[in-house]
């Protein structure tokens, strides 16, 4: 059996993963269930709302597999509220996270709704031209380890980072069809 | 940098779906929505229900209210704007809500016309009955369509019957030769550049709630099985005697709308639902979804 990316389906924009990785030429799996996690190749943890996901992962018992199956090396690509559960910081927030990146996240950082954005950017990772990135009340990343690799920044901001295994946008590369950044986590 | 484009507008509404949209009236169950995993809030005076009973004009909620609300909790914050009434909505986006609802709970501003929300940065989910008057609203700019259902009910038949209607006509839309688009947007009212496109894709080009009666972890799973994105309960939770448990079993239920052995499990022990009322018993002069066209 071919491999597949298992993308977390509790909560949040999962479908648009699933299609990206479809265009992509790979299969994917939707996650709900820790028995599901079984057999995969890596994670995607999509954008939705970080605390519903937090929550959700923990009630039905996927969190511990989780956390066990990305510090053996399990590749995980976390978007927005995803970005979120890899942080091992939460500026002023205790809820649940997988802390798998030793990187510290603000939440809705851009500010609300209104505040969200598009914009071009540089990733030197994936050359040119620039990713088209879109923001939803969007977090970054404000403070990384020195394992951290920071693959793009808006202005001073940290959006894009790897460590090991894990990648974390703080952008939605699933709403823009262009595939360079889930090829790239593909290759991981 | 661009802000309030159409991907960023819609692109909030992605980021929702699969979950649950709960009314709350106060920060306190704000907070408790939050804690229950709610994605996101609506931000009201008064629960449908309530509205219902107590009759008169419902209008856009006070902004203090509202701003009490959007620093209670850290997830999106929605707001209620009458139908047509594009000044309300200007507040709303001035105060910072997340999304506002153009609801045919509050007592309708413009009988003929709804707000163009094209000319809003914050973006715009509104209620329809039938894919024509889905169609309309994505044309004034809507990011996101629910169902209207019966609001304040704690039936789910018409959410259904609505529900039906959309996916329904979507898939008439699929089977209909080209040229028969023009007459099929013409008999509905809507614009022919939509129905082609919905032909074409078979899908709403927007994401698409349930709401209106939604009052158990059933409902709102079986609303899921017919194909919607997402649950807004209004009066269900906070109506209910035990919100926090009932709220957090819906949610649970959203995700698991198809494994009926999580659904039984979360089903249990939930206390009373809220009380509900037979659509028979609803005068057709306080049925809100006729509000709007």
């Amino acid at each position: 059996m071919a491999a597949k990316v298992g993308v977390l389906a509790l909560q949040g924009a999962f479908q648009e993963h699933q299609k990206m990785l479809a265009d992509c030429g790979v299969e994917s799996r939707p996650i709900r269930k820790p028995e599901e996690l079984k057999g995969i190749s890596s994670l995607i943890i999509p954008g939705g709302e970080s605390t519903t996901i937090g929550k959700l992962l923990q009630d039905f018992g996927l969190f511990d597999v989780i956390l066990q199956m990305g510090r053996e090396g399990l590749p995980i690509f976390g978007t927005c509220a995803g970005l979120i559960m890899l942080a091992g910081e939460i500026a002023g927030s205790r809820q649940p996270r997988l802390g798998l990146m030793d990187i510290t996240v603000e939440r809705n950082a851009f500010g609300r709704q209104v505040d969200s954005f598009e914009t071009d950017l540089e990733i030197p990772a994936i050359g040119q031209p620039s990713f088209r990135a879109v923001f939803i009340r969007a977090p970054y990343i404000t403070g990384a380890g020195a394992g951290v690799e920071v693959l793009a920044r808006h202005g001073d901001k940290i959006v894009l980072a790897r460590q090991d295994n894990c990648l974390a946008a703080a952008f939605h590369p699933e709403l823009t069809g262009d595939r360079r950044i889930h090829n790239y986590f593909l290759r991981m | 940098m661009e802000k309030g484009t159409w991907t960023v507008k819609k692109g909030l509404a992605e980021m929702l779906k699969g979950g649950v949209i709960m009314d709350v009236t106060t920060p306190e169950q704000a907070k408790i929505a939050e804690e229950a995993g709610a994605c996101a809030v609506m931000a009201l005076e008064r629960v449908p229900a309530d509205i219902r009973a107590s009759g008169g004009v419902a209008r856009m909620a006070d902004p203090t209210v509202i701003l009490r609300i959007m620093e209670a909790v850290t997830i999106p914050v929605m707001a209620k704007a009458r139908i047509g009434h594009f000044v309300e909505a200007q507040i709303l986006e001035a105060l910072g809500v997340d999304y506002v609802d153009e609801s045919e709970v509050l007592t309708p501003a413009d009988e003929a016309h709804h707000i163009n929300k094209h000319e809003f940065k914050v973006p715009f989910v509104c209620g329809a009955r039938n894919l024509g008057e889905a169609l309309r609203r994505i044309g004034e700019g809507a990011a996101m369509i629910r169902t209207k259902g019966e609001p304040g009910t704690g039936n789910v038949v018409e959410a259904v019957r609505h529900m039906r209607m959309v996916m329904g006509e979507i898939r008439r839309l699929q089977n209909l030769p080209k040229e028969e688009l023009m007459s099929a947007a013409r008999e509905m009212g809507a614009p022919f550049e939509l129905v082609a496109q919905v032909a074409e894709t078979g899908r709403l080009p927007v994401v698409n709630f349930a709401a209106g009666g939604i009052a158990t972890p059933a409902d709102a799973a079986m609303m899921m099985q017919l194909g919607c994105d997402g649950i807004f309960v209004g009066s269900g939770i906070f109506k209910s005697k035990n919100p926090a448990m009932r709220a957090k079993a819906i949610v649970a239920a959203t995700t698991h709308y198809n494994d009926p052995k999580i659904l039984a499990d979360v089903s249990m022990d939930l206390d009373e639902a809220m009380p509900g009322l037979e659509m028979a018993s609803v005068a057709p002069e306080q049925r809100m979804q006729d509000r709007g066209w």
